[in-house]
């Protein structure tokens, strides 16, 4: 026997590509309601409205601020002329709605008929008078989550490079916004500024729920760490403030290309930390903060065990089970590092890219988690086959599979258990606050089985015989 | 470009794939970017399906924009069949491939060379047929295949059955109500003594195909879906077909009737009306309900329909015809079968609406004010911001509308279940209102269940903003335990840092 029991370094494959996700433009879903004055339009054709519509369930009906410009025949073979076009919608637009951003988001078919929304964007900025921000969010590049990355990568482009002193152009459009700001601003620098550690300017990047951004904000405020700003805010008007030398950390792992752009065009620091999902997580993020700034955490142990020991009923009852990432979302490996921290056994991670610059830190934790539990490395498997990783699901039997919607049901008629990735997307993960989130999803399964346990209705195919 | 935010029937592919998983044993291979799968997960999650969605993706990504499939598509074909081993592999072009314009026929034909299954190419354009008509084609593509292949080896079954026979064509997966359509017709046809000679695509094995030319009559029960199958077969073998769709008091009979004289004709001698007559007025309650009190009370009410042929049509005729309710307008979203839904419904409503915006639709109801809107998930939320009822009647449709229990809308059961539907929309508009003219039944102010009234706490402005970012529903049950928590430790404020410390606490 030449093979080793357990490997020593992570080991990472690529597979066929061959997997089920969400197509990046489900993006608009969570960023239109993070960014509250935003409209999204997503240029494309009925394929991706039919998804928008059946993957946003009751939102559409909420009169959300995105819509569809739907490509016709004449769009495609270019009869018609795309500029005349999109200022005709984006001019509806404006008149419906106002507002302060219209997000182009281009898809597959404008890639593939070369629609220059770039070149286009900014011709049509200064005659309608809105900003227009354009990303590439398009089933060819991308997965998922990583449609957030490439809206945020272009909006860092649009955060201004000076504190605000005298813009004429823009303090015209939102002068009243900025008087009302400025008299909120003045109040919450005057009540905090002593409780600061002096620091380099911190800029967080990440769309995250509100609660979430208050949470973490607060938590770096006890380390005396002042957030400057986030990207995005609540407001496309309220954008940070990015000068050259500003320190910048990412929230969220599937955020490369922003942390990319910060670095290179913004000239920003990246701080490489693992990523605030789990407590682990979150004490390893703040940590990995506070030395960048040569400030020596206070009272993390405490806070760390005491939010452990307030997770030990749900921690119980996923202790010594093991898990499989079919991989989606790209929140896999931070994911897979607090369930083994959990006490779990992680199988294969499946993840549809993986940036190992930008995770770096978190793999690194990753590899330290399961040295320091004794549990095997996982495999880490890019660009999966799907296909292939349900025989290797059935020769495994994993207690746990994390997996999309359209394995599930099939998955748990046939006894596996399952949980749906995208609620990890959506729920509140991050911090110290939401760690018992994380766990309310993952063991929502085994909780319910345990109520079912002795009705013996675990398989529910037929079993036909195999050719 | 036109600016959407909501559209009635899916892309091209949606219907082609819906073809695809209805049959048992045929796998489709998608020629598309990652994430257009989008419906394996509406099949697993709209009908609970216990099994794998046939449907996997040759993904198109930036090497095939600059080098072309080439082997890919042809490699998953041939994956794909040796893993699975379908009886056919359908090869579904998606927008996408629409304009890349791959030769995807020769991909097909070399794939053919070595699968052992046989293979095909939807022929569907994205940017001319929407799912529907996309649905219907593909249908009748797959069955001109078996039906010529099996002419082609001699195979063809020859004759008619002994006994009065049927093919019913157009159930599918996805499809409103279309399972529990599919029981009450079989059941129907039991009932008049017709065998079921293939009942496509639903269940159904490609292989039984050949033997479609041996039934007396098709029955297309959806206008939607089946009709190019049943008139190619008619060209081919003669075989009549009926598309009355048997929704209804009236259409049922008139279904049942004109069976009788498409069997007659070829020599059965059947009599039905002493069965239409027992089933009207005793198994079916809709005869009755028409004469009761109930629907008296809705004579002349205001309604609006709409929905897509089948069900718009049915339904207008059902409320105007057998329950004397005022159709105000009655709409389709299928554009392209127009002419065929103004004729059904024009004598029985005051005006067609014809259009695939949500928005003009939203803005008819709104005009109007009818009592009762019979329309799809859209038009319940219009009915819902103008406190209107609604009945669904028509996709699209949410996951409520794939109900367990047996709900037809055809045939006679079909009839008591829209019955049901009816009258319950209408009783609930009037409950409401009844209510509204007597002030309600209950006091609208909720006593809250606070610890103290007293409270000796003072909420930050930070605090309660916090606060009110938490859902309204847990929001009471949050602020209690905040407080609860606050007085436990002392705290003489609460701000953000103790609702939070609170969560941590409580773990709620």
């Amino acid at each position: 026997m030449t093979v080793t029991q357990q490997p020593e370094a992570l080991n990472f494959e690529c597979e066929t590509g061959n997997y089920h996700t969400f197509c990046p433009i489900s993006c608009v879903a969570w960023l239109y309601q993070k960014i509250e004055d935003s409209f999204f339009l997503v240029i494309g054709t009925k394929t991706c409205g039919y998804f928008l519509q059946n993957a946003m369930g009751v939102m559409i009906f909420a009169e959300p601020r995105y819509a569809m410009a739907e490509l016709e025949e004449g769009d495609i073979s270019a009869k018609l002329n795309d500029y005349e076009e999109l200022k005709r919608l984006c001019l509806q637009i404006k008149r419906d709605r106002n507002p302060s951003v219209i997000v182009w988001i281009g898809t597959c078919t404008t890639e593939i008929i070369k629609t220059d929304l770039e070149g286009l964007a900014p011709k049509l900025e200064s005659e309608i008078g809105i900003p227009i921000v354009v990303a590439r969010a398009n089933g060819l590049d991308y997965a998922f989550t990583q449609g957030e990355d490439t809206v945020l990568a272009a909006m860092a482009n649009r955060c201004p490079d000076k504190a605000p002193v005298a813009e004429t152009e823009k303090s015209e459009r939102n002068a009243i916004a900025k008087l009302l700001n400025f008299g909120k601003k003045k109040e919450d620098v005057a009540q905090d500024e002593s409780e600061y550690v002096d620091h380099p300017p911190l800029v967080l990047f990440g769309s995250l729920p509100d609660p979430v951004v208050t949470q973490l904000t607060l938590e770096l405020k006890k380390q005396g760490i002042k957030v400057s700003g986030w990207l995005p805010a609540k407001r496309f008007t309220e954008l940070p403030v990015l000068e050259e030398g500003y320190y910048v950390a990412g929230v969220n792992p599937f955020l490369s290309r922003t942390a990319t752009t910060l670095m290179r065009r913004r000239k920003c620091k990246l701080i490489g930390a693992p990523f605030p999902i789990g407590p682990d997580g979150t004490r390893a993020w703040i940590e990995k903060i506070c030395s960048v700034f040569g400030i020596t955490p206070k009272g993390l142990d405490e806070r760390e065990a005491q939010i452990w020991a307030g997770l030990e009923d749900y921690v119980k009852l996923i202790r010594g089970k093991s898990v499989f990432f079919m991989g989606d979302n790209l929140l896999e490996i931070s994911q897979a590092r607090f369930l083994i921290r959990c006490g779990m056994t992680v199988h294969e991670i499946g993840i549809p890219y993986m940036d190992k610059r930008y995770q770096a830190a978190e793999l690194a934790l990753l590899e330290k988690t399961c040295q320091e539990m004794n549990s095997p490395l996982p495999r880490i498997v890019e660009k999966p086959d799907n296909y292939n990783q349900l025989q290797r699901i059935y020769e495994l039997k994993p207690d746990l599979v994390i997996t999309g919607m359209a394995h599930a049901n099939p998955l748990e008629a046939r006894g596996i258990n399952t949980k749906w990735s995208v609620e990890f997307t959506f729920a509140q993960i991050h911090g110290f606050t939401n760690a018992r989130d994380i766990l309310e999803l993952v063991t929502r399964p085994l909780r319910r089985n345990n109520n079912l346990k002795d009705l013996g209705w675990d398989k529910l195919v037929r079993e036909e015989a195999k050719i | 470009m036109k600016l959407a935010y909501w559209m009635y029937a899916g892309p091209a592919h949606i219907g082609t794939l819906r073809i695809a998983s209805s049959f048992k044993n045929v796998h489709a291979i998608m020629h598309a970017p990652i994430g257009d799968d989008y419906f394996n997960v509406m099949r697993s999650m709209l009908s609970r399906e216990r099994d794998f969605t046939p449907v996997t993706t040759s993904v198109v990504d930036r090497n095939v924009l600059a080098r072309g499939s080439q082997e890919k598509v042809v490699d998953n074909i041939v994956r794909k069949d040796a893993e699975e081993h379908p009886d056919l592999i359908v090869l579904t072009p998606t927008c996408t491939s629409s304009i890349l314009q791959e030769d995807l026929h020769n991909f097909v034909e070399r794939a053919q060379l070595e699968a052992k299954g046989d293979v095909m190419l939807a022929d569907v354009n994205h940017y001319r047929y929407n799912e529907l008509q996309a649905a219907d084609r593909t249908l009748d593509q797959i069955v001109q295949y078996y039906i010529e292949k099996a002419r082609r080896r001699g195979e063809l079954a020859e004759g008619k059955t002994a006994k009065p026979s049927v093919n019913i064509i157009g159930t599918t997966t996805l499809g409103f109500h279309n399972n529990h359509d599919c029981t009450e017709l079989k059941r129907l046809m039991a009932d008049l003594g017709i065998e079921v000679n293939t009942l496509i695509p639903e269940g159904a094995s490609v292989n039984d195909l050949k033997k479609m030319s041996q039934a007396w009559f098709n029955l297309v029960p959806y206008r939607e879906l089946g009709l190019t199958t049943a008139r190619y077969l008619e060209e081919q073998f003669g075989t009549p077909y009926i598309d009355i769709t048997p929704m209804g008091v009236v259409e049922t009979a008139r279904c049942i009737r004109k069976i009788q004289q498409v069997i007659n004709a070829q020599g059965a001698e059947v009599e039905y009306e002493d069965f239409i007559n027992e089933q009207t007025l005793h198994v079916s309650q809709a005869a009755w309900f028409s004469r009761s009190i109930d629907c008296q009370n809705l004579t002349g009410k205001k309604a609006v329909v709409f929905g897509d042929n089948t069900h718009a049509a049915a339904i207008t005729k059902i409320l105007a015809r057998e329950m004397g309710i005022h159709v105000v307008w009655a709409g389709t979203y299928c554009k392209y079968d127009a002419d065929w839904f103004r004729e059904q419904v024009s004598e029985y409503c005051d005006e067609v609406l014809i259009s695939e915006d949500h928005g003009e639709i939203g803005d008819a109801i709104a005009r109007v004010e009818p009592s009762a809107i019979f329309g799809t998930q859209m038009e319940r939320h219009v009915g819902k911001r103008l406190d209107i009822p609604c009945g669904v009647i028509a996709a699209p449709i949410h996951v409520q509308n794939f109900p367990i229990g047996y709900k037809p809308f055809m045939g006679y059961e079909g009839t008591n279940q829209i019955t049901d539907l009816i009258y319950n929309s209408f009783t609930l508009g009037m409950e409401d209102h009844l209510l509204e003219i007597f002030g309600g039944h209950d006091t609208k102010e909720v006593i809250t269940r606070g610890i103290s009234a007293d409270s000796d706490l003072n909420w930050t402005k930070d605090g309660q903003a916090e606060l009110n970012k938490i859902p309204g529903f847990v929001r009471g049950k949050v602020k209690r335990n905040t407080e609860k928590f606050a007085r436990d430790r002392g705290f003489k404020e609460i701000n953000a840092e103790v609702l939070y410390a609170a969560k941590e606490a409580v773990g709620a």
